[in-house]
């Protein structure tokens, strides 16, 4: 029987490792698909609990968030597409104009 | 006839449309010019037939109003667009549209070949248009509009030289210094609105409705509320008509052409503060006090310009001192209650000012284009710096002018008061009602002093000129002499007109003594404005009991005084040309005061512009400057610093961001859980 604890610690090392991701990795891409792994993170919180809990709220939860991580990611890669026309390159070290 | 009152101002109004806005085009001087004279010529056509319709009516029914359409309505206040016939506004209406067309028909003539002449006849008919609305307004705000009309256009009348500096400042001052009189006229209608409405509950600027009110008012023995009004509106007339202390534009005004100086700054706007106070004849016989403060300004500026006259060598000042002087004399007649002789001299001023003004501008003509000629030979090449205008340059010219010269003789008669000419009358009856009115006391002697001294040395400053000018031997350079001749037929033909206006233009107010003498011959003019003065009347024909032998003898004075004025001008410029200058040499002071206008500009730059200036200055250098602009610039000077400080807490890279909001985001929880 697997637990509730299970599920929370698995979301705990997901999200710990999105974030770290997110910090430390320099390609937006990357970054990218980090941020999407917090939120699956979370997601995966949601649904543990929500069946703990008997309650569907956390469900509807889980689909609002999926909406903002398709939207985000749409919006994302247009402006990954975007910086790529302009610098030739997508590494985030390069968007760097209010310090010029 | 009285219907169509309305169509009086619509056609100089139209004349100023289609000169104004096609003339530029049009380019021909014949078609410009006829069309603005023929436009006041109709003017003068309908107020003919409206005085000839109000001659053929009974005196009390001798009163009509158009109104065209409501303008303002407000609460209590209503102002009309509304036209005002009376025996007072029909003599005015004649004496605009008369002279105003006779001095069109001159400027056709004067003007030719100047630059914007086009501009110069918009003026010149927007002008009669504001002056016939402040005439015929059945309203004080109407009139006021009228005011505020013929005061821009002066100013852009005297400016119309505007590339001469003088001009453009002599334009500006006139401007700013009618502005301060405007100020008074104001102050007066508000106080005199709130005044009947808060007390009487009468709620009207209508002149009429007012006349029929005034009976609400008792006299004022003391200084009251209707002083203070009348007062008000006596500073407006000091303003535009040029009065202690408000007269010193109106010399300066003649860096206009000359045409604007005969029909504005002699004949017609100027009398407006005279034709404004005896509209409201009612309530300043109500002021005694006022009345008595107009009388003593009336008479100091009468004799006080007249001094200032007697120095001056430039033939237009002469005649810009001398119309002061006049004015003080209307102003005169108002302040001891004589409102018909104030407005008679007014008609009978505005004919032989504007031939005096007229008639020197034909000489301005003649020498400026006989300079200008002579400006072509070799050896005087200077000949066009010589100044047309300065009356030392001149001498001889009635054989070279002998029209102009006739014409100016007799409206120089006219107004030095020599018995059977037009000046005659209006002044011996200003001054006998000076002398005989009982408002004023024993001040009433020092009026008459004044005025008859002043009368001397108006003979004497206009014969001064006139000798200067027409007699003796011609002090210009011979090259230029050969070139003055008469000046063209319209130029003449006004001049002809007003000089036998001068001198008949009298005769319909003959003092009842000569009347009564001649066979019972009324007094047509005096008759004509009673109803008008049915008020201003009661004060002043209690006077007229004095004895008939006191007014033959006070008439004979005032001609003797005029004599010998004329007799001692004739004495120093042509018995004896050397004196005058033996006479300055004697009192240097004396005459440098006098010739420098008793340095009365100079006070005023000290007291009133100076100050004015350095306030102007210290609110633009010390104040805009250093606060206002202080202010503005420095909100944005701590802004952009306080902005580009910050910018630096700005890394630019991602991931510091990112870690800030995770560390954020830990202390947040960390709070939460460890509290």
């Amino acid at each position: 029987m697997i637990a509730i604890h299970h599920y929370l610690i698995l979301s705990a090392i997901l999200f710990a490792i999105g974030t770290v991701g997110v910090l430390v990795r320099k390609n937006a891409i990357v970054i990218f698909m980090c941020i999407e792994l917090m939120l699956n993170a979370v997601n995966l919180t949601f649904i543990a609990l929500s069946n703990h809990l008997g309650k569907l709220d956390g469900q509807i939860f889980v689909f609002f968030v999926m909406t903002v991580a398709a939207a985000e990611a749409a919006v994302g890669l247009a402006l990954m597409i975007a910086f790529f026309n302009n610098k030739e390159s997508i590494e985030v070290e390069d968007f760097n104009l209010m310090k010029q | 006839m009285f219907e169509y009152v309305w169509l009086i101002p619509l056609f100089p109004l139209i004349g100023f449309a289609i000169n104004g806005l096609l003339g530029k085009k049009i380019k021909n001087e014949k078609i410009i010019g006829g069309l603005g004279t023929v436009m006041v010529v109709c003017s003068f056509i309908v107020s003919a037939l409206i005085l000839l319709q109000l001659l053929g009516l009974p005196g009390e029914e001798r009163h009509f109003e158009k109104t065209l359409f409501t303008w303002i309505q407000s609460g209590n206040f209503k102002a009309d667009i509304g036209f005002l016939i009376d025996p007072l506004s029909v003599i005015m209406l004649m004496v605009v549209t008369g002279v105003g067309s006779l001095i069109h028909l001159y400027s056709i003539g004067y003007m030719h070949g100047e630059e914007g002449f086009y501009r110069y006849f918009a003026y010149l008919n927007l002008f009669t248009f504001s002056m016939l609305l402040l005439v015929l307004g059945n309203n004080l705000l109407l009139m006021f509009v009228g005011w505020e009309g013929v005061g821009l256009c002066s100013y852009l009348l005297i400016g119309y030289y505007f590339h001469k500096k003088s001009a453009g400042d002599a334009g500006k001052k006139a401007f700013v210094v009618n502005r301060i009189g405007d100020f008074g006229f104001l102050l007066g209608i508000f106080t005199l609105f709130w005044y009947f409405g808060t007390k009487f509950n009468v709620w009207t600027i209508n002149f009429h409705e007012l006349a029929l009110q005034s009976h609400l008012l008792s006299t004022e023995a003391t200084f009251g509320v209707i002083t203070l009004v009348t007062l008000f509106f006596f500073i407006g007339a000091t303003g535009k008509s040029a009065q202690i202390p408000l007269y010193t534009w109106l010399p300066d005004a003649m860096e206009g052409p000359t045409p604007v100086s005969a029909l504005i700054h002699a004949a017609t706007m100027v009398t407006a503060g005279v034709y404004m106070i005896a509209r409201m004849n009612f309530l300043y016989i109500k002021a005694p006090q006022t009345l008595m403060v107009v009388a003593i300004v009336g008479a100091a500026t009468a004799i006080f310009a007249a001094t200032i006259g007697t120095a001056q060598n430039d033939i237009k000042r002469v005649l810009a001192y001398s119309t002061v002087s006049q004015l003080g004399y209307m102003f005169l007649a108002m302040g001891v209650g004589a409102f018909t002789a104030g407005i008679f001299h007014l008609m009978t001023h505005a004919f032989f000012k504007a031939c005096l003004f007229l008639g020197s501008g034909s000489v301005i003509h003649g020498m400026h284009y006989a300079l200008h000629h002579a400006d072509h030979h070799e050896h005087c090449a200077h000949a066009a710096d010589v100044d047309p205008q300065d009356m030392r340059n001149m001498g001889g010219l009635r054989k070279q002018m002998p029209w102009t010269f006739l014409t100016f003789l007799l409206a120089t008669i006219a107004i030095a008061g020599i018995p059977g000419f037009a000046g005659f009358f209006s002044k011996d009856e200003i001054l006998w009602q000076a002398f005989a009115n009982p408002l004023h006391g024993d001040l009433n002697y020092v009026l008459w002093g004044l005025g008859a001294v002043a009368a001397g040395l108006t003979a004497f400053y206009m014969f001064r000129l006139v000798f200067m000018t027409f007699f003796g031997e011609s002090r210009l350079i011979p090259e230029a002499k050969k070139h003055l001749h008469e000046s063209h037929i319209v130029i003449v033909l006004p001049l002809v007109v007003l000089a036998i206006l001068s001198v008949v233009g009298g005769w319909i107010g003959l003092p009842k003594l000569i009347g009564e003498r001649l066979g019972n011959i009324p007094n047509y003019f005096e008759h004509f404005l009673e109803p008008v003065f049915a008020n201003g009347h009661v004060a002043a024909a209690e006077g007229a009991h004095l004895s008939a032998t006191l007014e033959w003898g006070l008439m004979g004075t005032s001609v003797l005084i005029a004599v010998v004025g004329i007799s001692i001008a004739y004495a120093l410029y042509i018995i004896a040309p050397t004196v005058p200058a033996r006479f300055v040499a004697r009192f240097p002071r004396l005459y440098q005061l006098v010739y420098n206008k008793w340095y009365v500009d100079e006070i005023y730059d000290f007291l009133f512009v100076n100050p004015c200036k350095a306030f102007g200055n210290f609110l633009w250098k010390g104040f805009d400057v250093v606060v206002v602009d202080g202010l503005v610039n420095g909100t944005a000077f701590v802004v952009k610093n306080t902005g580009g400080g910050m910018r630096y807490l700005q890394t630019g890279l991602v991931h510091n961001y990112a870690m800030t909001m995770v560390l954020g985001v830990v202390v947040i929880v960390g709070v939460y859980i460890f509290r």
